[in-house]
């Protein structure tokens, strides 16, 4: 068996606060395989997107172990084993979108060629090739949403980490994002551990959604969806029956009972 | 800041500036000669020639010579030449100003401590006027030595301005250095790159849009340093001396008062255009800024 | 939290003191001579013993730079409203204003001089009043055309006639515009009525007796001078921020950096 992708073992972080400290992780065991798809889906507060910052080394865990590929969180953030995507696209106003998309090329000194070919075939994947010398205030959510997201996969990366990335998009951007991330994840072959509050959107990309609960986050129950290789999924699927299925069995174990019983709990079940 | 393109606004600002030559004309000619004067306080100024010359006798005057005696070079050349040594300490000051206050904000940014035992200082010594210090400045100059060269006054009027200049600019560059979002902060470190390449390739550029206002506002400090230092200290050759010189020596010769004070507002609106330039070159680097 | 709060407090304190021990110790140790710099103990002491001239001093230019302040600071408030109305107003200012903030105000104190007469104190008010008028006016206009769109439309789904909703939305709104107007310009104030002193007019106030001090080789009196002044510069500041909190307590701050000049 190769190495996994992400591996969390009794992972705990706590928070300094005034008067002491709060809990946003207690005890969590993780493993994502290699080219696996995995979702951190929970209401607010249930430390999905502290989870997937220790994973990035943005944060460090208070006492338990994350490795990334084997080595340690610190280890793979230096040798840029993953590629990150945030809610916000976080792109930089003076840069041209091409310019962006470059810039971890850039800064990690890829030859000025390989970067210009590598940019070039990044922009195609996420169908913007036509915007290359726009600046992000002219792009659209969505737009700049993808630049971030082909800047993500600019080195490659075995591993993508997503926070929330689609959060602040429109129902149906999000949907058209969420089909492009099928495909990209398909034509990449790369581990995703992505963070979101939506349901069907967890469903819908995911090989694994792990459903955490708040105060303490904690992982409550991993559902497996088994709607076929995450690669191959399509539109199509958005009404099948067992799509379906997989979303009460998820809203189920977000509630801990069944739906009827707790109707609003602060979920976004869209 | 004109962002509003087009003659429009040029013209209405013709307009806005005739206007206030009107004002001064009209009430020259229908005010007292004695001012308006309530409990003997005079609350609005007196009308006669030397009080409110004409304002052709303003320009007209630039044109003549600057004293009686054959030989005597026009007043608008005398002017020009001390407004432009005015300018190049106030240049000087500015640039010193830049240096020290990015400097300085570049060590606030990075060591928090740096920043909360420096900063409440350096804008509590914007609200009090340092100013007041001048006179006192070639005190200590007088005890500094390089060697042969002995301190000069200039360079205390430098001191003083760069001091002025250095405020606005360390406060507008920390603004500016703490905008990136936080995200853009995270990538970064995701990136693996060091705090030097983030000043470099996010903080600086992000802190262009506060950077610019803050360079305006201390080229215009250095500007109004520059002018007053020279009057507190004495120094010869600028046009702050030289308004004490042509308002005192010169009853019978209304005009001649008011040439260093157009040498003073062209030294304000060069300065002021210089930094607009630097905007316009840093173009690239201002996109999404609100007009301030 | 409380280290943060500490740390606020105690970093600067900490910095202000080790600045004045390192300067007392340095006159003392290397024995540098009034001239260059008196330690501040003995400034301490002159400001003390001196109390009386150099409070003299601290209420003429504070009276100058308090009646330059009120005219100016109205002025601008009366001027920035009517450029908010009167679009034709704004247009004709706005260059005039712009030009103003660039430009050395003080340059004026010659003629001012002559203008109001070199016996009395009114140039110098008149300076104070002039630097005063341009932060406050730039942002009380900034304030006034601050109101979200929101408001706006819910002021019209209102059908509130113009003046109720420049009494309900507008002026609330551009209440803390005004005050960080005023609180820039406050320090402008006594700095401007300090500086038109050494352009010419009565031999009092602040700046004069400085200069006066310091040519009879009296440093450590012109410093206790300068320590005058800046008590003055502080007490305008934080009166003005004190009813800046006041009067904007149930305020959201301002999100917009202040216009100090444009």
């Amino acid at each position: 068996m190769t190495t996994p992708a992400v591996t969390a073992s009794s992972v705990s972080k706590s928070f300094a606060v005034k008067g002491g400290s709060v809990s946003a992780l207690e005890g969590i065991d993780l493993e994502v395989a290699a080219g696996e798809f995995v979702s951190l889906i929970g209401p607010s507060g249930c430390g999905k997107s502290t989870l997937l910052r220790l994973i990035a080394d943005l944060d460090q865990p208070t006492s338990g172990t994350v490795t990334v590929f084997g080595k340690t969180a610190r280890q793979a953030r230096i040798d840029q084993n993953y590629g990150i995507a945030f809610q916000q696209a976080g792109l930089l106003a003076w840069r041209t979108v091409g310019q962006n998309i470059e810039l971890p090329l850039e800064l990690h000194r890829v030859a000025k060629p390989t970067r210009r070919a590598r940019v070039a075939e990044l922009l195609d994947l996420v169908g913007l090739t036509d915007f290359a010398d726009r600046y992000p205030e002219q792009l659209s959510g969505g737009m700049q949403q993808r630049v971030a997201i082909a800047r993500s996969l600019a080195e490659s990366p075995e591993l993508l980490l997503m926070d929330e990335p689609f959060g602040a998009l429109d129902e149906m951007t999000r949907e058209r994002m969420q089909n492009e991330l099928v495909r990209i994840k398909h034509e990449t072959g790369a581990a995703v551990v992505f963070v979101t509050h939506s349901i069907p959107e967890a469903v819908f990309l995911s090989d694994r959604v792990v459903v955490m609960s708040p105060r303490p986050g904690r992982i409550q129950e991993v559902v497996p969806v088994r709607l076929g290789a995450t690669g191959e999924r399509d539109e199509n699927l958005r009404e099948a029956t067992n799509f379906f299925s997989t979303v009460r069995a998820v809203r189920e174990a977000l509630h801990g009972v069944p739906v009827a019983e707790s109707a609003a709990r602060g979920v976004d079940i869209r | 800041m004109t962002r509003r393109r087009g003659v429009r606004p040029v013209l209405f600002g013709i307009a806005g500036i005739m206007l206030l030559g009107v004002v001064w004309e009209v009430y020259k000619a229908l005010g007292p000669v004695k001012g308006v004067v309530i409990n003997g306080l005079t609350v609005l100024p007196r009308t006669d020639d030397q009080s409110m010359p004409h304002l052709l006798t303003m320009v007209t005057r630039l044109g003549e010579p600057v004293l009686a005696e054959p030989g005597s070079l026009p007043l608008w050349q005398v002017v020009a030449t001390s407004a432009g040594f005015t300018l190049g300490l106030a240049a000087i000051s500015w640039l010193i100003g830049v240096v020290v206050g990015m400097l300085l904000a570049v060590l606030m940014q990075r060591f928090r401590t740096a920043e909360s035992a420096l900063l409440p200082w350096v804008i509590l010594s914007q609200t009090v006027p340092i100013i007041a210090l001048a006179p006192l400045v070639s005190g200590v100059g007088s005890q500094v030595r390089f060697g042969d060269a002995v301190w000069q006054d200039w360079m205390s009027v430098v001191v003083i301005a760069s001091y002025l200049a250095f405020f606005p600019v360390s406060i507008g560059a920390l603004r500016g250095l703490e905008a990136p979002e936080r995200a853009a902060v995270e990538l970064m470190h995701t990136y693996a790159v060091g705090w030097w390449t983030t000043l470099l390739r996010l903080r600086l550029p992000a802190a262009v849009p506060y950077l610019i206002p803050a360079l305006r506002l201390g080229a215009a400090s250095a500007v109004i340093g520059t002018v007053v230092a020279e009057v507190s200290i004495g120094l010869e050759g600028g046009v702050g001396r030289m308004m004490i010189e042509f308002a005192s020596g010169s009853s019978g010769d209304p005009g001649k008062p008011w040439a260093p004070i157009f040498g003073a507002i062209l030294i304000g609106l060069i300065a002021a255009g210089i930094v607009a330039l630097l905007g316009t070159a840093l173009k690239k680097y201002r996109r999404g800024e609100i007009a301030a | 939290m409380r280290s943060l709060r500490a740390r606020a407090i105690v970093a600067p304190a900490a910095f202000g003191i080790a600045v004045l021990v390192l300067w007392q110790l340095a006159v003392v140790v290397f024995n540098i001579q009034p001239f260059v710099l008196p330690s501040p103990v003995n400034i301490g002491v002159q400001f003390a013993q001196d109390l009386p001239i150099v409070w003299d001093g601290m209420i003429i230019t504070g009276t100058n730079a308090l009646i330059g302040f009120v005219l100016g600071a109205l002025a601008a408030v009366v001027a920035a409203a009517l450029a908010a109305s009167l679009r034709f107003f704004d247009q004709l200012t706005q260059p005039i204003v712009t030009v103003a903030g660039v430009i050395p105000i003080i340059a004026l104190a010659p003629v001012l001089y002559t203008m109001f007469g070199a016996g009395a104190e009114t140039s110098r008010q008149v300076v104070a009043a002039i630097a005063v008028f341009v932060p406050v006016y730039l942002n009380t206009l900034r304030g006034l055309r601050q109101v979200k769109p929101v408001h706006r439309d819910l002021m019209r789904a209102y059908a509130a006639s113009r003046w109720q909703a420049t009494r309900t939305v507008t002026l609330p709104g551009a209440l803390p515009f005004v005050f960080t107007g005023l609180r820039i310009a406050s320090s402008l104030a006594v700095i401007s009525a300090l500086i038109s002193e050494d352009f010419g007019g009565p031999i009092d106030g602040l700046a004069p007796s400085i200069s006066s001090a310091a040519a009879y080789s009296n440093y450590t009196l012109a410093y206790a001078f300068v320590l005058g002044a800046i008590l003055l510069g502080l007490t305008f500041y934080i009166v003005t921020l004190a009813l800046e909190k006041l009067a904007t307590r149930h305020s959201p701050l301002p999100n917009e950096r202040p216009v100090v000049r444009t």
